[in-house]
């Protein structure tokens, strides 16, 4: 933790001293000092912004991680929807979400819809293969061992397979709070009333580089919170999963 | 035999079954067991030895109900083998998400039944983990610990027959030696199925030996010491059985 805010500080002295160094104008690279300053000036729109670009955030990711598990659960338990829906999982995919994102937004308006339904589209992905990946992973001891119990095929499915496949629907959970900005950002920069990408955009047009930065960088910080807390409730979610990587860090 | 009032104890006689496989039986295109017909006696262990590829595990597979062979596997009492069979694997099996007395109950929370976690506690009892390992995760327990664990679930299914494969071949030699002692005395009264590749762990524990030989493999019959199981492993004619029948799995490699 402290070796990264040391490493931040260095990169921002270094950017302060070559924007210094250089001369260079205001609208093309604006110092961290300007971008501190806009930032302050700025702070309550952005503020108001953050709270629309975030809310668009954790919809989607609420949304896209509900769909995409029922989505992996389909695809699990009935036959049939494998040979269907997994062709469809795949072209959704192979739509760029930008090359739809202005249909979005005509179908669903300026409003939050269209970026919601943009940042859903982009977690849906990830949690479904990677909870659906889970769910055909399970230990075939397991499953045997399930048989000569008695288990009905549903216990299996929901008792056994399941709980098998969290450590997998994290790792996709995982994904996508990283990519969440992503769809909500791109929703906002096709057309919005408000939000940060919104924000970015209108500064982009005035040449406000420096409050352009300062947006960027409250996203960063919340695509940061975010996955941090993504990350710390899903460990708190599954105590019994051992990690090797953070077993060997403190022992150290 | 098992002593009167404890919670291991079997409650009806087991009975033993018999498989016939006329054809033998493939895998696919290869065949894995010769044509056989072989009775496991009631209430006895039984240990059947062979080479790795040898056709162990189909075997107990095969009796398990795991390969769709109805026809092939019948207790001796012309009921159904299927739901009095318990199986105990190489593996311990055990759930990562469910603490110690959650695995001991998985047969009936996988069945949605009411789990009887008072039997639960006192069958791990005598598996010898204590009060302080009952809400521990898999993950926390040693190897020892976890085969414990799983032997006290499999126990706690109250089946008459156990399958058991290879079910101490992923611990170390003296906890291997301290859980045989146990499953002895714990599985006395139990058609017991024993797949191993441990000449002594046969030696020791069973009342009749098998040595899968030759592919397709047949089982051969094998000489068993004297003396009831748990056999004590220092003993001289148990070490030359145990050489003797090195000797013989080692013939039925080559």
């Amino acid at each position: 933790m402290i070796r990264a805010l040391i490493a931040a500080a260095g990169l921002i002295l270094l950017w302060q001293a070559f924007v210094m160094l250089t001369g260079l104008p205001n609208f093309l690279l604006p110092s961290p000092l300007r971008v501190a300053q806009a930032l302050a000036a700025r702070w309550d729109s952005l503020v108001a912004n953050a709270l629309v670009t975030g809310s668009e955030m954790l919809l989607g990711l609420v949304l896209g991680a509900m769909l995409g598990g029922a989505m992996a659960l389909v695809l699990m338990a009935w036959r049939g929807g494998r040979r269907w829906l997994l062709p469809l999982l795949l072209i959704s995919q192979a739509i760029p979400v930008f090359a739809i994102a202005p249909l979005l937004t005509l179908w669903l308006g300026f409003g939050m819809g269209s970026k919601v339904a943009m940042a859903t589209m982009i977690i849906f992905f990830p949690v479904a293969t990677a909870f659906y990946d889970g769910l055909r992973r399970t230990e075939t001891g397991l499953l045997d061992l399930a048989q000569t119990m008695g288990a009905s095929r549903a216990a299996v499915l929901w008792r056994l397979r399941v709980p098998a496949a969290l450590p997998a629907l994290a790792s996709g959970l995982r994904v996508a709070a990283a990519v969440a900005p992503i769809g909500a950002i791109v929703g906002e920069w096709v057309g919005a009333s408000a939000g940060l990408g919104y924000m970015m955009l209108h500064a982009n047009g005035r040449s406000q580089t420096d409050v352009m930065f300062a947006a960027l960088f409250v996203l960063v910080l919340m695509a940061l919170a975010l996955w941090f807390a993504t990350d710390f409730l899903l460990r708190r979610a599954m105590p019994w999963q051992a990690d090797s990587l953070l077993a060997t860090e403190t022992s150290r | 035999m098992p002593a009167k009032g404890t919670v291991s104890a079997l409650s009806k006689p087991a009975p033993g079954f018999r498989i016939v496989l006329p054809q033998g039986l493939a895998l696919g295109p290869w065949p894995v067991l010769g044509p056989l017909d072989l009775t496991i006696a009631g209430g006895r262990c039984t240990a059947l030895l062979g080479p790795s590829g040898s056709g162990k595990s189909t075997l107990l597979r095969l009796v398990a109900g795991l390969l769709d062979e109805p026809d092939s596997v019948a207790a001796e009492d012309g009921a159904p083998l299927a739901g009095r069979i318990a199986f105990m694997a190489q593996q311990d099996l055990l759930a990562p998400w469910r603490d110690v007395l959650g695995n001991v109950v998985l047969g009936a929370h996988l069945r949605g039944e009411r789990p009887d976690r008072d039997r639960a506690r006192a069958l791990l009892t005598e598996a010898g983990l204590g009060a302080a390992e009952w809400q521990k995760y898999p993950a926390q327990l040693s190897g020892g610990m976890r085969q414990r664990v799983a032997l006290a679930r499999t126990l706690m299914e109250d089946r008459p027959v156990v399958l058991m494969d290879e079910p101490f071949s992923a611990v170390d030699a003296p906890t291997r030696h301290r859980l045989q002692a146990l499953a002895a005395r714990l599985l006395a009264g139990r058609t017991v199925l024993l797949v191993t590749h441990d000449p002594l762990e046969a030696l020791r524990l069973a009342d009749r030996i098998l040595v899968l030989r030759g592919t397709p493999a047949v089982p051969v019959e094998h000489p068993v010491p004297a003396g009831t199981a748990p056999r004590p492993a220092r003993d001289a004619a148990l070490l030359a059985a145990q050489a003797a029948l090195l000797d013989q799995l080692a013939e039925a490699v080559a």
